[in-house]
């Protein structure tokens, strides 16, 4: 079955909101090696003049993952989830991410494109923080393999 | 502090580093991230699909190779846009890992900061393509 180009107009909801902890923070820095003293000591994160532990730069993939499952559970996408492969991916800010922020986050699909019989699928997830400002929008590719490939 | 205080300078090699990652940085990352895709850490399920061998989460890759930049940066800016498209995947073997090569160089300046180039290769082999780094000055 392939993808369904409709996704594009489709509207999701906002998943609930994602409260950034700042031992989430430090975990997820060790798990991709970032041994910056911002990410780990509030006091050297204040000192840079952030408000809390910074998140590393891929950190809002954890707050995707969620709106990205929104999608492949859509009965009638044609997401067959055994066969996404990830293609590509982008995070954009507006302000640096830290311990404390609660976003929520949104998802969009932005395109859909088929290429020698594997679809390709865009989508951007924005995440908000509490007062509804834009702090960072992660842009994930997702090929979808098709079925003789 | 103004873009001039990151002294950038295209062409210029910012930093270079290795880092090794092992089976057991796959399941760290697997449990940091919520991604536990049974392809990161069971070599039964990786043959069944014909991969090669058990691969690192492209979002590790991803994760681990801007680190360099960072570190580099030591609170003098913070990167504002990142970005990569995953081209080759990394086999990590369950004895000896897989270690992951990181060149990052000023491909741009502009009056806010700027933008690096990672090139990210394993065993010699590039893995990532168009990663691009925006560093933005504090």
């Amino acid at each position: 079955m392939p993808v369904d180009p409709a996704l594009t107009e489709r509207a999701f909801a906002p998943v609930a909101p994602y409260l950034v902890g700042r031992e989430k923070v430090r975990e997820f820095a060790r798990a991709v090696l970032a041994t910056a003293a911002i990410h780990h000591d509030p006091e050297a994160a204040r000192a840079a003049g952030f408000a809390d532990v910074v998140a590393p730069p891929t950190f809002p993939i954890v707050v995707a993952e969620a709106t990205l499952q929104q999608l492949l559970a859509e009965p009638d996408a044609g997401i067959d989830f055994g066969r996404v492969v990830h293609g590509d991916q982008r995070f954009s800010y507006t302000r640096p991410l830290v311990a404390g922020d609660e976003l929520t986050a949104t998802l969009r699909v932005t395109s859909i494109k088929s290429l020698g019989g594997n679809s390709m699928i865009t989508s951007e997830t924005a995440m908000v923080d509490a007062a509804g400002a834009h702090v960072v929008t992660s842009i994930s590719t997702l090929v979808v393999r098709g079925e003789d490939s | 502090m103004s873009a001039a205080a990151l002294q950038l300078e295209v062409g210029q090699v910012v930093a270079e580093r290795t880092y090794a990652i092992s089976r057991d940085s796959l399941v760290r990352y697997a449990g940091a991230s919520g991604d536990f895709n049974p392809i990161h850490y069971r070599d039964d399920v990786a043959a069944v699909v014909g991969l090669p061998g058990v691969l690192a989460h492209g979002m590790l890759t991803m994760g681990v190779a801007v680190q360099p930049v960072v570190d580099w940066l030591d609170a003098r800016g913070w990167v504002s846009d990142y970005q990569v498209r995953f081209t080759r995947p990394v086999v990590v073997d369950p004895e000896t890992g897989a270690e992951i090569t990181v060149v990052a160089t000023v491909a741009a300046v502009d009056e806010t900061g700027g933008r690096i180039d990672l090139t990210v290769r394993v065993g010699g082999q590039t893995v990532l393509g168009k990663a691009q780094v925006r560093v933005t000055a504090l």
